[in-house]
């Protein structure tokens, strides 16, 4: 009987064959190692924001007047409302966390080499548009830091030569950081950009699977059709999508073997994420902050106005060069580099494991830059802090310059054919 | 790996560059399950701080319920102006002019253990000292150039600074400095409470969620293995 | 598989163990979703027990109360009103308050604790609208009933106890709220005799 619905919706909608293709005999690289978790930590941490986002939103009041009111009655007057509240604070950290951590993988094993590079731009997108996504979610508690912060940032679209004092304007829809403000920040945080966000993501996973998934070794599990002896290729059914086109090695089905291994990452993260949430919800004034716990006040400036943790490494980047509007064209820069990587990057080895010395050096010191970078982002900006951030702002930018001139004659060592271990 | 923790050492140090010169604030040492600390704290805080002060975002009920009040004591011992137990805790000063009458309208304080800290309020309710240049004819190291007087200065006494910019013992008031210790720190833990009524049931909650997640991290990290054996 | 599965038993147990355990994980989680749904803090306070001062009501005379968002009518019957109510029995629907329209202590000729004061919720039981008072002048709708309360929606017709008469369009008699006295001038809505 369920057989035979099964087949009825198979025949009009291939469901089953679908899970097929994307799970249960997807081919994914059997030496997946701790980097590949943070893709499905990513979706992990979507689905909860958007779910306490939902719940959130049955209470909140997108108001001037009633917006910080709505979060002290999440806080005290809804049953587990304080629960839900952290779930989504917590979250908006982790997701950064967890993306960074997913990107960095990404730039370890060039992930965003050829034929991946639209995989990669995917995923700077969706980078792009959690940016936006969590700015204007901080504006929506209406506190202190919040209003500031927003003033700030939005204020920078003022240095645009010509249209820049309109634009501002219109962005605010009024003269001041007002309701009006936080009412359209409301709908494209609680609607727009969760929208767009989810249909990049989807594009992001279809992307990836259309090419194959990378792994450490930057090796390719798909060799040619018939380049392999029947009794090396891989004993596991494959979707024919995959088998038909490539002779696959050292490949296991995503389902049950990683979905299994994930779970266990999933429970250690979330281990870690309840630790936050049930101990330290403020994460040391960095998760939320201080001066949000006062409403917000067009009279009074917090002590220090800088942006949320995340926005750290490139808030620095716009803070030290002197000029505003160039500070914030090399903002955008920094965020134009990544996505451009997949060109700067002229190498055809992957993984750091086989690339030069050189590119080892490249990348600890451009890992090593952006924590600099980010540290930076939360502390005011002195003349020490200036100096520092400007080297690491070198240092970040010379990554991409610096491996333009190398990879196109790196000396790496020779690529196993399979993978080991 | 071993790279990426390189990196993270390697920028440790920075967080040095953090530190700015700060007011040293001394440890509040608040327990929110002392219950008949908070008990005290909320008495002190109707009798001498709510009538500029309001708790806008904290009910009487709550309180009564998570301090151990009866509504009836409740009602009969800490509500004076006719509202009822589902009310916020709230005055009828009005914020315009009593901005004017002392330069600042007097911040509603349900959440200003969270915005300052517990420790803070603590060593500002006991630094105010005569400073005769402030309109109220006291100033706060704390907080410089505050626009409160010493209302607690009955209790208190009254501090004095010398030309070392050192404070003196209190004189004059009704309390002993350990008396106006204690009565500060109920205070404190009382505001603390304020701010997150939920902290305590949050912390409770914890234990048990994470728990039962290490508890299913045993079964799924065996269900992994399990399934890995077909792995080589 | 590259071999057959080592221990297929031990593996279905693991995968069963694992899900019984995630299976109460969700259950766990669902908890605060499901439970923010609840009337919170706020909605509580403000469907709170109203209490009503009731001494000073004159004989004949109706008060309105809020209770839950409701008008709740308080008149204080004269001996008149009361001694003629059992004679409208036979022309209304649910003379003896059979149907579930007022709490136990309020099922007897007066639904009322104290036969004086009535409370009963000025909400018609057809669709909602707010009876009017009739004190006197009650017989233009029901001949030979002094006191009542008519609904000027749809005409439904109710006695001085609330009961609805027969022939109108309202099914039931009004509704007689959850009330106290703690003291005898003293009206508690929301709060049933004994209830703390």
């Amino acid at each position: 009987m369920i057989a035979n619905f099964m087949a009825w919706i198979e025949k009009r909608l291939p469901l089953m064959d679908a899970m097929n293709k994307h799970a249960v005999q997807y081919p994914a690289p059997k030496n997946f190692n701790f980097w590949y978790v943070f893709g499905i930590l990513a979706s992990v941490v979507l689905v909860n924001q958007i779910v306490t986002g939902i719940w959130l939103t049955m209470s909140y009041e997108p108001t001037g007047e009633g917006a910080f009111a709505s979060i002290e009655y999440i806080m005290r007057d809804v049953d587990y409302g304080w629960l839900l509240r952290y779930m989504h604070s917590t979250g908006a950290s982790a997701f950064f966390i967890v993306v960074y951590m997913h990107m960095f993988r990404g730039m370890m094993y060039g992930s965003y080499q050829k034929p991946r590079e639209l995989l990669w731009i995917f995923g700077m997108l969706i980078f792009l548009v959690l940016m936006a996504e969590a700015f204007m979610g901080y504006l929506l508690p209406w506190g202190n830091m919040s209003y500031w912060g927003a003033q700030v940032i939005i204020s920078l679209f003022g240095a645009i030569p010509i249209i820049g004092d309109d634009l501002t304007l219109w962005i605010r829809g009024d003269y001041v950081i007002s309701g009006a403000t936080l009412n359209r920040f409301f709908a494209l945080h609680v609607i727009a950009m969760p929208l767009v966000l989810v249909i990049l993501v989807f594009l992001h996973i279809l992307a990836l699977h259309e090419v194959g998934s990378n792994n450490p070794e930057g090796t390719n599990i798909k060799k040619k059709k018939g380049s392999i002896k029947p009794e090396e290729l891989s004993k596991f059914t494959f979707h024919k999508q995959y088998s038909e086109k490539y002779d696959i090695v050292d490949a296991i089905p995503f389902h049950p073997y990683y979905t299994v291994k994930d779970l266990v990452a999933v429970v250690i993260f979330l281990i870690g994420f309840c630790w936050v949430l049930f101990f330290a919800p403020e994460g040391g004034g960095y998760f939320i902050e201080a001066p949000n716990f006062e409403p917000a006040n067009n009279l009074k400036t917090p002590e220090h106005i800088v942006p949320v943790w995340y926005f750290g490494p490139f808030f620095t980047i716009l803070r030290v060069v002197p000029d505003k509007l160039l500070g914030m064209i090399t903002m955008f820069a920094a965020i134009g580099v990544l996505f451009a990587l997949p060109w700067f990057d002229r190498g055809t080895v992957k993984s750091i494991r086989f690339r030069s010395k050189a590119h080892k050096i490249n990348l600890t010191q451009f890992a090593i830059c952006f924590i600099a970078l980010g540290i930076l982002g939360t502390m005011p900006g002195t003349d020490l802090a200036n100096f520092i951030g400007r080297i690491a702002t070198l240092g970040y930018f010379g990554f991409f310059v610096a491996i333009w001139f190398y990879s196109k004659n790196e000396k790496t060592k020779p690529v196993p054919e399979r993978v080991s271990g | 790996m071993k790279k990426f923790i390189l990196a993270l050492l390697a920028v440790l140090p920075m967080f040095a560059l953090a530190s700015g010169p700060s007011i040293h604030l001394d440890k509040a040492g608040n327990d929110l399950t002392d219950k008949e600390s908070l008990k005290r704290g909320f008495e002190s805080y109707i009798n001498y701080c709510l009538g500029c002060h309001q708790l806008q975002y904290q009910r009487y009920g709550r309180t009564f319920t998570d301090l151990g009040i009866s509504d009836a004591d409740g009602v009969a011992n800490f509500m004076y102006t006719g509202e009822k137990v589902g009310d916020h805790i709230t005055n009828t000063m009005p914020a315009k002019e009593a901005a004017k009458w002392f330069g600042n309208a007097p911040p509603d304080l349900t959440l200003e253990s969270r915005l300052r800290s517990p420790d803070w309020i603590y060593t500002y309710l006991r630094s105010f000292y005569a400073d005769p240049n402030r309109p109220f004819g006291v100033n706060n190291t704390v907080y410089k150039d505050v626009a409160m007087p010493h209302v607690l200065q009955g209790l208190q006494g009254i501090r004095t600074m010398d030309a070392d910019g050192n404070l003196s013992e209190a004189t004059g008031g009704s309390m002993t400095a350990e008396e106006y210790d204690v009565f500060s720190r109920d205070l404190a833990n009382f505001l603390e409470y304020t701010a997150e009524p939920s902290k305590l049931d949050r912390q409770a909650m914890g234990y048990w969620v994470i728990g039962f997640l290490f508890i299913f991290l045993i079964f799924a990290y065996l269900l992994k293995v399990e399934y890995w054996k077909d792995v080589h | 598989m590259s071999n057959a599965p080592v221990n297929n038993g031990r593996r279905r147990f693991l995968t069963a163990a694992t899900s019984v355990v995630g299976g109460v994980g969700v259950v766990g989680l669902a908890v605060p979703f499901i439970g923010s749904w609840n009337p919170s803090a706020k909605a509580k306070a403000a469907g709170a027990p109203v209490e009503v001062n009731v001494s000073k009501i004159e004989p004949g005379q109706l008060i309105r109360a809020e209770w839950r968002g409701k008008p709740v009518y308080v008149v204080r019957r004269t001996e008149e009103v009361l001694s003629t109510l059992a004679a409208n029995d036979d022309q209304l629907k649910d003379p003896g308050s059979t149907e579930p329209q007022q709490p136990v202590y309020a099922t007897n000729a007066y639904r009322s604790i104290n036969p004086e004061i009535l409370v009963a919720l000025g909400v018609c039981t057809h669709l909602g609208c707010a009876p009017t008072h009739h004190k006197g002048d009650f017989e233009q709708h029901v001949s030979g009933v002094t006191d009542g309360f008519f609904c000027p929606c749809h005409g439904s017709k109710f006695d001085m106890a609330g009961r609805v008469f027969q022939s109108v369009p309202a099914p039931t008699n009004l509704v007689v709220p959850e009330h106290s006295f703690p003291t005898d001038g003293t009206l508690l809505i929301g709060i049933s005799p004994g209830e703390a």
